[in-house]
C-alpha cells in the first residue's frame, strides 16, 4: 500500500482522511486507485493536479514508479511564467 | 485620402515612397521601405523602441508623420554598422549581454549613439537620464549602462 | 541515467561568457520579431473591443464595414464553433465575446482589409449595440454575496455551499496544530495586505500573421513563448485539427509568462479562412495589450504568524483572495498559497485561498505567478516580527529557513536547495554593511519558485564537418540559445562556435511546452544532453566498426572516440570531424533525439537586500543600492543568469513602487499607455548587484536550476521593509507610490 497525502480541501471526498492508502506501483496506478476508492476525487484529479513522489514534483509521467514506502503528495497544479 | 509622394535619404541612400498622411514615419520605414529594425512598442512616444535620427536629431519615429520626412536625412539601426564593421556600441552590447529579448536594442543603440556624439564622456547618471526615454523590460538596465560606458571609453581611446 | 557525472571534471565551456549566437542579428535590426513578418497578398486586421466592463451584446452590425471597398472579412463569435467546455471555452470566450462582454477591452469582432488604415476605419464602422450591466473590478467587492454575477455557475466542487456567486474555487491545506503553535509564541501578529494587478509589460506587443484555407490547413508566424500551445489553443478555439496548423515562432520581444497563452491569435486564422485563405496580419497596440492581455491577479491577503523571542516561527496562516479576471482557473492563488511559507520550516500551518471572478482581463502567468504577492504579505509580516523582537532579519531566516530533507510548507520534502547559501551570501556582501544616512533604510526578503520541467522534445544532428545543429522548441527569450550551445559544446567536446541552436516550428519536433516555469535551459538543456548521448553512442559505434572492436570498448572524450582502455586495442582517436566526414559511407546521418517530461527541476531560492531613501516631503522612494543573491544550481552563461536576476528585480521594483492597474468607477482601465502605466526607466534604478550562488541541482546533468522567476518575488516586501526602516511607516498596499508613502508617514504622526 502507498500512503497518499491529500490537501485538506480534499478531505470531504475521503470521509475526512488526509492520508489515504491505495495500491499502485506507478503514479498512474495510484491516481486510478484513488479515483476508484474515492470517486469524488475524480473531477479534481482530471482537472489537473501535480504529484510529488519522494520530494520530486512529477509533471507528466504516469509511468513514474512509486515504491511501498514512497512519500506521495497531491498538490495544486503549478503554472510558470 | 490620396497618398503623398515623399523623397528622403535613409542611411545614405536616396529613397522615395507614397505615404498616407496619417501614417507615421515608423510605419513608412517599416511598411514602405522594409526597414523593420525600428520597432513599435507603444506608438505614443513612451518606449523609444522606434528611435531614429532625423536631420541629426534623435526622434521617436512613431511621433513623426511620414510626410514630414520629405527631404530629410534619416538614419536607422540598419545604417549603424559600417558594412560588416559593427559600431563600438553594437559590439559592447553583445559583449556585456546588454540585451535579453533584444526588442528594445535598436532603439537603445540609436539613442546611445546620439548621446555619445553629444557627450563622449557621460557620467552614469547622464547615461541613465538620456536613456530614460527608452524602456527595457528585460535587463534592469544595469548591463545596458555598462555597455554604453565601455563603448564610450573605447571611442574616446580610439579618437 | 548517468546524472551529473561530468560535474566532477573541469568544464571547458560551461561557466564562460561567449557572445550569444543571435547577438549580431539583434544589434543590427535584422532579427525578425512578430510584427516584422509579411507575406504576399497579405491582409491587415483590426479588432473591435468593448468599451464596457460588463455588457450584454444585443446586436453586431458589420454591413457598413463590409461595404467598404477592400474590406475582405469580418468575424464575430457566430463564426466560431459551439459546444466547447472548460478552459477551451474560456479561451474562445476571451478571443471573442459571446453573449456578454466581460471586461473593458474584451474583443467583440475583428475585420480584415487590404491595408492597416482601412482595417482601422472598417473597425470603427462596425456597430455594436450593448446593454450595459453592473460590473465589479475590485477583488474584495467581487467576493460580496450581492456582487454582479459574472459567470453563473462558476463554482467548482471546492466552493462551500452558500458562498458568493463569483467565487470559483477554494483551496485549503495545512498541518500541525495552529492554536498550539501560537500558544508557544512570544509574539503573535497579523496583517492585511493588498496588491494591485500589474502587467508583464513586454515591450513587443502581440503580433501574428496567420493563414488558413477552407480545408482547415493553416500556418502561423507569431511571437510566443510556446508555438505548440498556440497550435493547441488556436485549434481548440477554431475547431480545427492541431496537426494541420503549422506554427513558427518569431523572435520574441519579452513575454514573462504573458505569451504562454492566446489572446488574439485565432483571429487572423479565422479571418483568413473567411477571406479565401489570404494571409492576415494582426498586431496589437499598446493600449490593447494593457486592456486585453495577460495582467496578473490583484490580491487581498491576511497573514498571521507567531514567533518566539529567539526567532523561531511557531505557527503561521494565510487567507488569500485573488481575482484572475472573468474566467475560472486563471488566478495564481494556488501557487501563491504554496509559495507563501516555502522559505520557512514551520510545524503548524494553514493556508486558505479563494479564487474570485471580476470584470477584468483574463490573467496570464507573470514570472513566478502568485509568489510575489504571497511574499509581499508574508515577508512583510516576518519583518514586523523581527523588528518588534529586535532580531536580525537574515538570522531569523537562517534559523527558520528550509534545507535539504525539510518538509516544504506545501507537502513534500526538499532535496538539495540553496536558501541558506543565498542568505549567507547576502550577509557577507558589503551592501549589508554599508552605512545608511538620514531617511534611509535597509530591507531584506527572500523568495521562492518551484521551477518546472515540462514536455520537451529536442534533436541534435551532426553535420558533415563535425559541427552540430540542435533543434529546440523553447523560444529564446533571454539567451537560451547561448546556454544550450554551451552545454552542447561541453557534451560533444566541440567548440561553442561549432554549435548552431535553432528554435524550430511545430512541424519539426514533438510537442514542447513553452519557455515558461524557468525551464528552457533546464529542460531543453537536459533533453539536449540526452540527445547528444544518442549521437555520441552512434559515433562510438562508427569508430568501433572502423577499428573492428566492440562498441562498448569505445569512449567519448574531448570531441573524439577513443579506445576505452589498453585491452580495447591501440588506435589513434577518431575525431568527430573524421567520423562525420565519413558518415554517409559508414551508415548514414548521425543524430540523436530525446523526448520526455523531465522531473528534477530543483527549486530556486533567492534573497534580496535593498537600501532606499525616502523623501519625507514628497514620499518619493529612491532605490540606492540593490543586491540579488540567488541559487542558479550551476550558471551555464553567468552573464545571462545575472541578467535574469537584474531583470526580475527591476520588474519587482516597478510592482512595488509604481505599477498597478487603475480602474475607474465605470470599470474602464484608465492607464492604457506607458506614460500612465509607468514601468521603471533607467534613471529610476541603480546598478543591480548580483551574487550567483551555485548549489548544483542533482536533477540536471550540469546541475542547472531555472533562474528566470524567483527574482521578481523578494523586491515587493524588501522595499516595503526598507521603507519601514527609513520612515517607521509600514505600507501594506501596493503600489507604494509617493502619495501612498506620504500618507503612511503622515498617518504615523
Ligand atoms: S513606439 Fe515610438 S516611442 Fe514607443
Ligand atoms: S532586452 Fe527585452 S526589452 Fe530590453
Amino acid at each position: 500500500m502507498v500512503e497518499v497525502n491529500l490537501w485538506s480541501g480534499l478531505r470531504k471526498f475521503t470521509d475526512g482522511a488526509e492520508i489515504v492508502e491505495v495500491e499502485g506501483k506507478t503514479v498512474g496506478q495510484v491516481l486510478d486507485a484513488l479515483i476508484a476508492t474515492h470517486p469524488g476525487l475524480g473531477p479534481v484529479i482530471e482537472a489537473g493536479i501535480s504529484v510529488a513522489v519522494d520530494g520530486e514534483v512529477i509533471t507528466g509521467g504516469r509511468q513514474t514508479p512509486v515504491g511501498e514506502d514512497s512519500e506521495v503528495f497531491l498538490m495544486q497544479q503549478i503554472k510558470g511564467g | 485620402m490620396s497618398k503623398i509622394h515623399v523623397q528622403a535619404t535613409v542611411n545614405g541612400d536616396s529613397v522615395e515612397f507614397l505615404a498616407d498622411p496619417r501614417e507615421t514615419l515608423l510605419d513608412c520605414l517599416r511598411d514602405h521601405l522594409d526597414l523593420t529594425g525600428a520597432k513599435e512598442g507603444c506608438g505614443t512616444g513612451d518606449c523609444g523602441a522606434c528611435s531614429v535620427m532625423l536631420n541629426g536629431r534623435l526622434v521617436s519615429s512613431c511621433l513623426v508623420l511620414g510626410v514630414e520626412a520629405e527631404g530629410a536625412e534619416i538614419s536607422t539601426i540598419e545604417g549603424m554598422a559600417d558594412g560588416n564593421e559593427l559600431h563600438p556600441l553594437q559590439r559592447k552590447f553583445i559583449e556585456h549581454a546588454a540585451l535579453q529579448c533584444g526588442f528594445c536594442t535598436p532603439g537603445f543603440l540609436v539613442a546611445a549613439k546620439a548621446l555619445l556624439e553629444k557627450n563622449p564622456d557621460p557620467s552614469e547618471s547622464e547615461i541613465r537620464f538620456w536613456l530614460a526615454g527608452n524602456l527595457c523590460r528585460c535587463t534592469g538596465y544595469d548591463k545596458i549602462v555598462r555597455a554604453v560606458q565601455d563603448a564610450a571609453a573605447e571611442m574616446r581611446g580610439a579618437a | 541515467m548517468a546524472k551529473d557525472e561530468i560535474s566532477g571534471k573541469e568544464f571547458k565551456w560551461i561557466g564562460t561568457t561567449p557572445d550569444r549566437p543571435d547577438g549580431l542579428d539583434k544589434v543590427t535590426g535584422r532579427a525578425r520579431y512578430g510584427a516584422d513578418f509579411n507575406l504576399p497578398n497579405m491582409l491587415y486586421a483590426a479588432v473591435v473591443r468593448s468599451p464596457h466592463a460588463h455588457a450584454r451584446i444585443v446586436k453586431i452590425d458589420a454591413s457598413k464595414a463590409l461595404a467598404l471597398k477592400g474590406v475582405k472579412a469580418v468575424v464575430t463569435r457566430a463564426d466560431l464553433p459551439t459546444g466547447l467546455t472548460g478552459e477551451d471555452l474560456y479561451l474562445q470566450e476571451n478571443t471573442l465575446a459571446g453573449e456578454k462582454a466581460l471586461y473593458d477591452g474584451h474583443a467583440v469582432a475583428a475585420v480584415a482589409a487590404t491595408s492597416q488604415l482601412l482595417a482601422h476605419d472598417a473597425a470603427q464602422l462596425i456597430e455594436v449595440e450593448y446593454e450595459v450591466l453592473p460590473h465589479v473590478t475590485d477583488v474584495d467587492k467581487a467576493m460580496a454575496k450581492d456582487a454582479p454575477v459574472i459567470l453563473p455557475g462558476c463554482a467548482d466542487h471546492s466552493v462551500p455551499e452558500g458562498s458568493a456567486p463569483n467565487v470559483a474555487r477554494m483551496i485549503e491545506f495545512g498541518r500541525g496544530d495552529l492554536a498550539a503553535g501560537y500558544a508557544e509564541a512570544d509574539l503573535v501578529r497579523e496583517g492585511h495586505y493588498t496588491t494591485e494587478a500589474t502587467h508583464q509589460g513586454y515591450i513587443e506587443p502581440h503580433a501574428a500573421v496567420g493563414q488558413m484555407g477552407s480545408d482547415g490547413k493553416g500556418e502561423m508566424w507569431v511571437c510566443t513563448q510556446g508555438q505548440w500551445y498556440i497550435r493547441k489553443m488556436c485549434s481548440a478555439v477554431l475547431g480545427t485539427d492541431p496537426a494541420q496548423l503549422r506554427v513558427t515562432p518569431s523572435e520574441i520581444g519579452g513575454g514573462f509568462g504573458g505569451k504562454t497563452t492566446i489572446f488574439m491569435e485565432p483571429l487572423p486564422l479565422a479571418l483568413s479562412k473567411k477571406a479565401g485563405g489570404r494571409p492576415v496580419k494582426l498586431v496589437m497596440s499598446r493600449a490593447e495589450v494593457l486592456r486585453a492581455t495577460g495582467p496578473t491577479a490583484s490580491a487581498s491577503m491576511d497573514v498571521k504568524m507567531g514567533m518566539k523571542r529567539d526567532g523561531t516561527i511557531t505557527g503561521a496562516e494565510v487567507n488569500f483572495r485573488m481575482q484572475g479576471g472573468p474566467f475560472p482557473g486563471a488566478s495564481p492563488v494556488g501557487e501563491a498559497l504554496s509559495c507563501a511559507f516555502a522559505c520557512y520550516d514551520i510545524a503548524n500551518l494553514n493556508h486558505v485561498g479563494w479564487e474570485v471572478l471580476a470584470n477584468r482581463p483574463k490573467c496570464a502567468a507573470y514570472r513566478a505567478p502568485g509568489s510575489p504577492m504571497a511574499a509581499y504579505a508574508v515577508e512583510s509580516l516576518v519583518d514586523e516580527l523581527c523588528r518588534e523582537l529586535d532580531l536580525d532579519p537574515i538570522e531569523v531566516r537562517l534559523k527558520n529557513g528550509v534545507k535539504e530533507g525539510v518538509r516544504a510548507s506545501y507537502g513534500p520534502k526538499f532535496k538539495k536547495i540553496g536558501l541558506a547559501e543565498t542568505l549567507e551570501a547576502a550577509k557577507a556582501h558589503p551592501n549589508y554593511a554599508a552605512p545608511l544616512g538620514p531617511n534611509q533604510g535597509r530591507g531584506v526578503a527572500s523568495g521562492f519558485w518551484f521551477n518546472h520541467g515540462g514536455e520537451t522534445s529536442v534533436s541534435l544532428a551532426v553535420s558533415e564537418d563535425g559541427t552540430a545543429q540542435v533543434s529546440v522548441g523553447t523560444p529564446d527569450i533571454g539567451g537560451s540559445r547561448a546556454s544550450i550551445a554551451l552545454m552542447a559544446a561541453e557534451t560533444l567536446g566541440i567548440a561553442y562556435e561549432n554549435v548552431r541552436v535553432n528554435i524550430v516550428e511545430t512541424g519539426a519536433l514533438g510537442v514542447n511546452e513553452p519557455t515558461h516555469g524557468s525551464r528552457a535551459t533546464f529542460a531543453s538543456g537536459k533533453a539536449m544532453w540526452e540527445a547528444a548521448q544518442g549521437a555520441i553512442k552512434e559515433m562510438c559505434k562508427r569508430a568501433a566498426q572502423k577499428w573492428d572492436i566492440d562498441p562498448e570498448a569505445v569512449t567519448w572524450k574531448d570531441g573524439a572516440a577513443w579506445p576505452a582502455g589498453d585491452n580495447a586495442g591501440k588506435f589513434e582517436p577518431l575525431s568527430i570531424k573524421e567520423i562525420a566526414g565519413e558518415m554517409g559511407k559508414t551508415g548514414g546521418p548521425i543524430s540523436g533525439h530525446h523526448e520526455s517530461t523531465p522531473s528534477g527541476a530543483g527549486p530556486s531560492f533567492g534573497t534580496h537586500v535593498v537600501d532606499v531613501e525616502v523623501d519625507p516631503e514628497t514620499g518619493r522612494v529612491t532605490v540606492l543600492r540593490y543586491l540579488v543573491t540567488q541559487d542558479a544550481g550551476r550558471a551555464i552563461h553567468p552573464q545571462y543568469v545575472e541578467g535574469q536576476y537584474q531583470g526580475g528585480a527591476a520588474q519587482g521594483i516597478g510592482w512595488a513602487l509604481n505599477e498597478g492597474y487603475i480602474y475607474g468607477e465605470d470599470g474602464r482601465l484608465q492607464n492604457t499607455v506607458f506614460l500612465d502605466y509607468r514601468v521603471p526607466v533607467a534613471s529610476d534604478l541603480p546598478m543591480i548587484d548580483t551574487v550567483i550562488v551555485e548549489v548544483p541541482n542533482p536533477g540536471h546533468p550540469f546541475g542547472v536550476r531555472g533562474v528566470g522567476e524567483t527574482g521578481i518575488t523578494p523586491p515587493l516586501p524588501a522595499i516595503a521593509n526598507a521603507i519601514h526602516a527609513a520612515t517607521g511607516a509600514r505600507l501594506r498596499a501596493l503600489p507604494m507610490n509617493p502619495p501612498a508613502v506620504l500618507a503612511a508617514i503622515k498617518a504615523k504622526g
